[in-house]
């Protein structure tokens, strides 16, 4: 791509990250600081570190491509995104910090005083966590590779490597302010290109979106192909391409269209309709489920509701972070949407994610306005990717170091942080060619089925007992985490398995309400003998200090 | 990190800080003699009002206290459940429109097709009310349940 700035850029991110780690790091003494930030981290700052954490390399590069590719019916992964914040705010956020407790597994014992129900949760927590790491690796690779041309393990291991370092030797105070720093570096890295991208939009007279003959070349493009592929050009010529094939194509050409994108305009312009095909508005249901109650269960967000003082604040909190991730989610659809004028050549290579990272200079030109824009969006690309995983390992690591070296102490934290580390790295290694956003996906489908039970009954119900959220969890979770393994590893599968297994929370997440509240009920005689004070505690205002 | 002090003791629901350097407790220090105070029996009782009967009432787990903590989370839980079901009508109920009246998706504003406009636009602000309005009702819930634990008899 020969942008000379895009290097700088990212090189600084990488550096300012682990600069403020460092200034943190001089602030971290004890053990406490180390791990909750002792508490003392105002509201507006936990909310902007919150969204910095959870806008991951799915949400900056991710919809976008998504949106390019199937146009509006993946709308509601941005939707989903955000609105698992409010059910984090409606069911758990007030309860969750009253409880105490730091972590999921926490909860567990706390609530139901049960070692094997916290072990069991341990085991889930660093699943989704390692889940959701391999993918954010991978979009670094990916990243790194699509703007510099470098191979692509070097992004991967890059932001491990950086990652890993900072987290052990910050801990989570240093990382509060690095995550806030992250969120606004990802909102401006978004906002400020999208503004010039929508005045190039008008300069250029407003191209169609979706012109009646289908998305053209507005430029002379070449396209090397990468995967074997089937071609349709509009005029019904069907073509196959081979690997290695470079195809040319002159300015005002068709874009051909490749087997599985939506090319056509109705398509993606338009919902999908009900009539001969029910398992579109299925798989739309059950992404809504997985991403509105899938949030509450993901580790890295859960840990920071500690950080606030009290209920209260971590209800304020959460209300200021829907906001952050609402503003937020306004700008990929611009990508997604002028993509298809700007880089239509990635409907034909399937990189779509690569969208956000190219759509500056393509739109722009590679003038000095359209390579500076391309680097601040490159920049923010890696943010992303810093941000979440470095969410991702605290909790993680967190968990590791009390839950199975059974260590407190800020060596043991270094040496989780390390293990933790280390394993996605490999298998973001050695597992390629999964697409981001649908692990991401996916890891949101399992949390939505193990820990959203779990914590929704756990802090309402006062019927729930260790055997049913035992029961619950490893039915409804493990029916999910068999899904994920199908689907990543699986054969390929046509027609209803293939939504059953690629979108399963439709079906895993009822089932584990229904498992843990039968269950519950049969052993009705396991609810733990002081509800009544657990309630008290979970529910009763912060002014009364019961 | 402390998991195990998450005992839930009745009456110490918040703990003081993180575990932090040890406060330094006043041993040793003989304790500052308080000046003496004729305490009449008539006025113990005045003073035991009703408010602090009533959080030892909740701290202790009685009847009563139970009642009122079931209240309040039977409150909150209505509260909740009310809001997403809102949500869930307005949202939820998007993609079935959108299937089984097509051409609702059809209808243009502003030059911009009415699904596009309503998943990429409107439901970010609508969410955020939801919110808002969710915080502030909740904390009106707990506001009533401190004024009825506080409220000194008349």
């Amino acid at each position: 791509m020969g942008n000379a700035l895009v290097i700088p850029a990212i090189v600084a991110v990488t550096l300012l990250t682990v600069g403020i780690g460092f200034y943190g790091l001089r602030l971290a003494r004890t053990t406490s600081d180390f791990l909750v930030a002792s508490r003392v981290v105002s509201p507006t700052w936990n909310a902007a570190a919150i969204g910095g954490e959870y806008l991951s390399a799915a949400s900056f590069l991710g919809i976008a491509g998504l949106i390019l590719k199937y146009g509006v019916d993946v709308l509601w992964y941005p939707v989903g995104f955000a609105a698992g914040y409010l059910a984090l705010l409606l069911f758990v956020a007030a309860p969750l910090r009253r409880s105490g407790a730091f972590t999921l597994p926490d909860f567990c014992e706390l609530r139901l005083g049960s070692r094997r129900l916290r072990i069991l949760a341990t085991a889930f927590v660093i699943f989704i966590g390692w889940l959701y790491l391999v993918p954010q690796l991978q979009g670094a690779g990916l990243t790194l590779s699509t703007v510099t041309g470098s191979a692509y393990p070097v992004g991967a291991v890059l932001v491990a490597v950086v990652v890993t370092a900072n987290v052990a030797l910050g801990g989570m105070r240093a990382i509060t302010f690095v995550q806030a720093f992250q969120y606004w570096l990802k909102l401006t890295a978004l906002a400020v290109p999208a503004v010039f991208l929508a005045l190039q939009w008008q300069a250029d007279a407003r191209p169609a979106v979706t012109p009646p003959d289908g998305p053209i070349f507005r430029t002379a493009t070449a396209v090397v192909v990468e995967h074997p592929a089937t071609l349709t050009f509009p005029d019904g010529e069907v073509r196959e391409v081979r690997a290695g094939e470079t195809l040319s194509f002159a300015p005002g050409d068709p874009v051909p269209e490749v087997s599985g994108v939506a090319t056509d305009a109705s398509d993606w312009l338009l919902p999908s309709t009900a009539g001969d095909d029910d398992r579109g508005l299925f798989a739309t249901y059950s992404l809504i489920l997985a991403t509105f109650l899938g949030t509450m269960g993901l580790p890295h967000v859960l840990v920071r509701f500690y950080t606030n003082p009290n209920g209260a604040a971590a209800r304020r909190t959460t209300l200021v972070v829907l906001a952050l991730v609402g503003v937020f989610y306004l700008l990929p659809t611009i990508y997604g949407v002028l993509g298809r004028i700007y880089t239509p050549q990635l409907l034909v290579t399937g990189q779509t994610d690569a969208v956000v990272v190219l759509l500056p200079e393509a739109a722009l030109g590679s003038g000095t306005t359209g390579r500076l824009l391309a680097a601040l969006v490159a920049a923010g690309a890696f943010a992303a990717f810093l941000s979440t995983s470095s969410g991702l390992l605290t909790s993680v690591a967190g968990v590791i170091s009390t839950d199975v070296l059974g260590r407190g102490s800020v060596r043991g934290f270094r040496l989780a942080t390390v293990i933790a580390g280390a394993v996605p790295a490999v298998l973001a290694l050695n597992v390629s060619g999964l697409d981001v956003s649908q692990v991401v996906g996916l890891a949101f489908a399992v949390a939505a089925s193990s820990f959203c039970p779990l914590l929704v009954l756990g802090i309402w119900w006062r019927g729930l007992t260790d055997l049913g959220a035992a029961a619950g969890v490893l039915v409804g979770g493990g029916a999910a985490v068999a899904a994920v393994l199908v689907t990543v590893v699986g054969p390929p599968l046509t027609g209803w398995p293939a939504v059953l297994f690629a979108q399963p929370a439709a079906w895993t997440v009822p089932l584990a309400f229904t498992v843990t509240v039968l269950v519950s009920i049969a052993s009705r005689r396991r609810v733990p003998a002081d509800i009544g004070a657990t309630m008290l505690r979970l529910h009763a205002p912060d002014a009364l200090r019961l | 990190m402390a998991a195990d002090d998450h005992r839930p003791v009745p009456g110490a629901a918040e703990r003081p800080g993180a575990p932090g350097p040890a406060r330094p407790e006043h041993g040793g220090r003989p304790p500052v003699p308080q000046p003496r105070a004729r305490i009449v029996l008539a006025e113990v009782s005045r003073r035991e009002d009703r408010a602090d009967r009533t959080r030892t009432e909740l701290a202790q787990q009685t009847r009563v206290g139970e009642a009122l903590v079931r209240g309040l989370v039977r409150a909150q839980l209505a509260l909740a459940l009310r809001l997403s079901l809102v949500v869930m009508i307005a949202l939820g109920g998007l993609p079935w429109l959108f299937a089984i009246a097509p051409s609702v998706s059809e209808v243009t504003v502003l030059g911009v097709k009415l699904p596009w406009l309503l998943l990429g636009v409107v439901s970010f602000p609508f969410l955020i009310g939801v919110g808002w309005s969710y915080v502030r009702l909740a904390e009106r819930n707990e506001q009533d349940f401190t004024d009825l634990v506080q409220r000194p008899e008349r």
